[in-house]
């Protein structure tokens, strides 16, 4: 009965002894979880197809379809323009499985059973999907040498981008952990992640705010468009990191965290 | 270790768990036992903090697991019911997962590892994939996930479930042993796992406990508690069956068979243990019959448990 005692030692101590234990605890279960997860992505298919196909497509679509070398520009415009429309297919598809296969394999169960808190779950499963999306992107830096290759572009605005997208992917991510943690099947959460995150970019793209534009009054449109991810992406893309525009992003992704818990717990309470 | 007060838990319309409580002590063992859907899991849940309870409280160790669930938790190893795993993971790799969890690192973590691994007969899959193993083989992962941090306070929800016969001997000879020092709470819907292992038996039938006792007290509850069998040879049924109404302590007569004559007497609720057995005894020395067999029942946990879960039987009517 060691353990009994050690524990009930542990409590007796005085408030913020334990308050500071736990902090640094907490960021050690957020660590042993992110690290259970990652290996998880690449002991499945997941993380290898993910980032096979990121790769290929953002091969494909820039230089096939914009041109890219037809362009003659030194920039990585025609890259970075599509990523919003790629992630719109595959970070759902990474992240419907953080928290649905959880519930589908009943291991829920045993997470929150554990002496951690829900948010260091969430935390922690976030931050791994999230990582594996920032490695795929980062595996896009033979671009970033064939341009400075060819030319001689502006790299702050590159570094820029690359910062843009990779906030752009834990937006759609933390939509998709929201939309997992609703239901225990993928599909379903797939598809609603990708209409959630499909609304968010068509809210602030220029063909539907034009179509706006004719019935409603120009601050509702863009009200509206502030709302959408384009917004955002395009003014950082322009190579100027602006605080509303990162803030923007993190508060989308503290957003649907903290509705992932609510609908955790909901899901708990019955 | 572990005090249920008046825990309640409606989902919806439907009310799964109403007005439960219970006490469990350091060094018992508590049956949990009820048929499906009677609220065992749903309790079990409750306990280890998985779910809230609509209404009452649990406390474990002290700690409310409502107002402070950490170190509550803390003190808990968890048997979830079908044995949840990440199945994508190795047996040691998961079992390091869940002692990282539980603040377990380097030498501790180590030797903690080490230790479940040979309760649990591990050694031979410890590389493999979960998903490649038997269901006998998951089980006992999970069950060591549970025991992984030696926790004071255990709780097993079937712990026995799709374990072959000898499986079942190793799992209940192993919470016998723990509940030396242990608080346990283990759910079953089989019986004689409640006689194998539990020092204590709680029925609960439709959200609420319908008994609570030591196996022996549950079965003094069943009509063949204390009731005498006999066998007579060369006896004439109406003759013997006559003479045992005479007796005092005779509820009713029973003959389970006519060659050679068996019969059962019940005992009358009032009665000694053993006083029917002698009043028998005697009676066949005055009346010369040639006694084969006499020997007095103990009571069967199954009686007992069909009878006071039956659907047409109120809890009220059983108090």
């Amino acid at each position: 009965m060691t353990e009994a005692t050690m524990d009930s030692s542990a409590a007796a101590a005085t408030p913020a002894v334990r308050a500071g234990k736990r902090g640094s605890n907490a960021w050690r279960h957020i660590l042993t979880i992110a690290k259970r997860e990652v290996a998880g992505y690449f002991a499945s298919p997941v993380a290898y197809v993910f980032i096979v196909i990121f790769l290929l497509l953002t091969g494909f679509f820039p230089f096939i379809v914009s041109g890219f070398f037809d362009r003659g520009q030194a920039n990585l415009q025609a890259f970075f323009a599509w990523h919003p429309w790629l992630y719109l297919f595959l970070v759902p598809a990474v992240g419907m499985r953080m928290w649905s296969e959880e519930r589908r394999l009943g291991t829920i169960e045993l997470l929150l059973t554990m002496p951690i808190t829900p948010w260091q779950a969430i935390v922690g499963k976030f931050l791994a999907s999230w990582l594996i999306l920032a490695l795929a992107l980062a595996l896009t830096f033979p671009i970033v040498i064939t341009v400075n290759y060819l030319g001689s572009p502006d790299n702050g605005v590159i570094l820029a981008s690359y910062a843009g997208s990779l906030l752009l992917s834990g937006a759609y991510l933390s939509v998709s952990a929201m939309t997992s943690a609703m239901t225990r099947n993928q599909v379903v959460s797939f598809i609603v992640s990708v209409v959630i995150c499909l609304f968010l970019i068509l809210a602030g793209w220029p063909p539907i705010t034009n179509l706006l534009t004719q019935w409603a009054s120009s601050w509702f449109v863009e009200t509206i468009a502030a709302f959408s991810v384009m917004t955002h992406f395009d003014s950082i893309q322009k190579g100027v990191i602006d605080s509303r525009d990162v803030l923007f992003f993190l508060s989308v992704i503290g957003f649907c965290l903290f509705t992932t818990s609510v609908i955790i717990r909901a899901h708990r309470a019955g | 270790m572990i005090e249920v007060r008046n825990l309640r838990k409606s989902f919806g319309p439907k009310t799964a768990v109403n007005g439960v409580s219970f006490k469990v002590e350091m060094g018992e063992v508590l049956g949990f036992l009820g048929p499906n859907g009677a609220g065992k899991s749903t309790t079990m849940r409750m306990i280890t903090g998985f779910i809230p309870p609509s209404e009452g409280e649990v406390f474990v160790g002290g700690f409310n697991m409502l107002e402070d669930p950490l170190p509550a938790k803390s003190l808990i190893g968890y048997l979830p019911e079908n044995a949840p795993s990440y199945t994508d993971m190795t047996v040691l790799g998961f079992l390091g997962f869940a002692a990282e969890l539980r603040g377990l690192r380097g030498e501790e973590k180590k030797r903690a590892l080490e230790r479940v691994i040979e309760m649990c007969f591990l050694e031979s899959v410890l590389h493999q994939s979960i998903e490649t193993l038997s269901k006998g083989f998951r089980h006992r992962t999970c069950f060591a996930q549970s025991i992984i941090h030696d926790p004071p306070v255990l709780v097993l929800d079937e712990p026995t479930d799709g374990l072959d016969p000898n499986q079942k001997h190793e799992v209940r000879t192993l919470i016998r042993k723990m509940g030396q020092t242990k608080a346990i709470v283990f759910s079953t819907h089989i019986l004689e796992e409640v006689e194998a292992a539990c020092s204590r038996a709680i029925i609960i039938d439709r959200g609420q406990i319908v008994a609570n006792g030591t196996p022996g007290e549950l079965k003094q509850r069943s009509e063949h508690a204390g009731a005498v069998t006999v066998r007579v040879r060369e006896g004439s049924s109406d003759a013997v069956v006559h003479e045992l109404r005479q007796l005092a302590g005779v509820a009713k007569c029973v003959v389970l068979e006519e060659s050679p004559l068996t019969v059962r007497a019940f005992a009358k609720k009032n009665g000694q243990q053993g006083d029917l057995a002698r009043a028998i005894g005697d009676l066949a020395s005055r009346e010369r019959w040639r006694i084969e067999e006499l020997h007095t029942e103990e009571g069967r946990l199954d009686e007992v448990f069909r009878n006071i879960t039956r659907p047409e039987t109120k809890p009220e009517e059983l108090a």
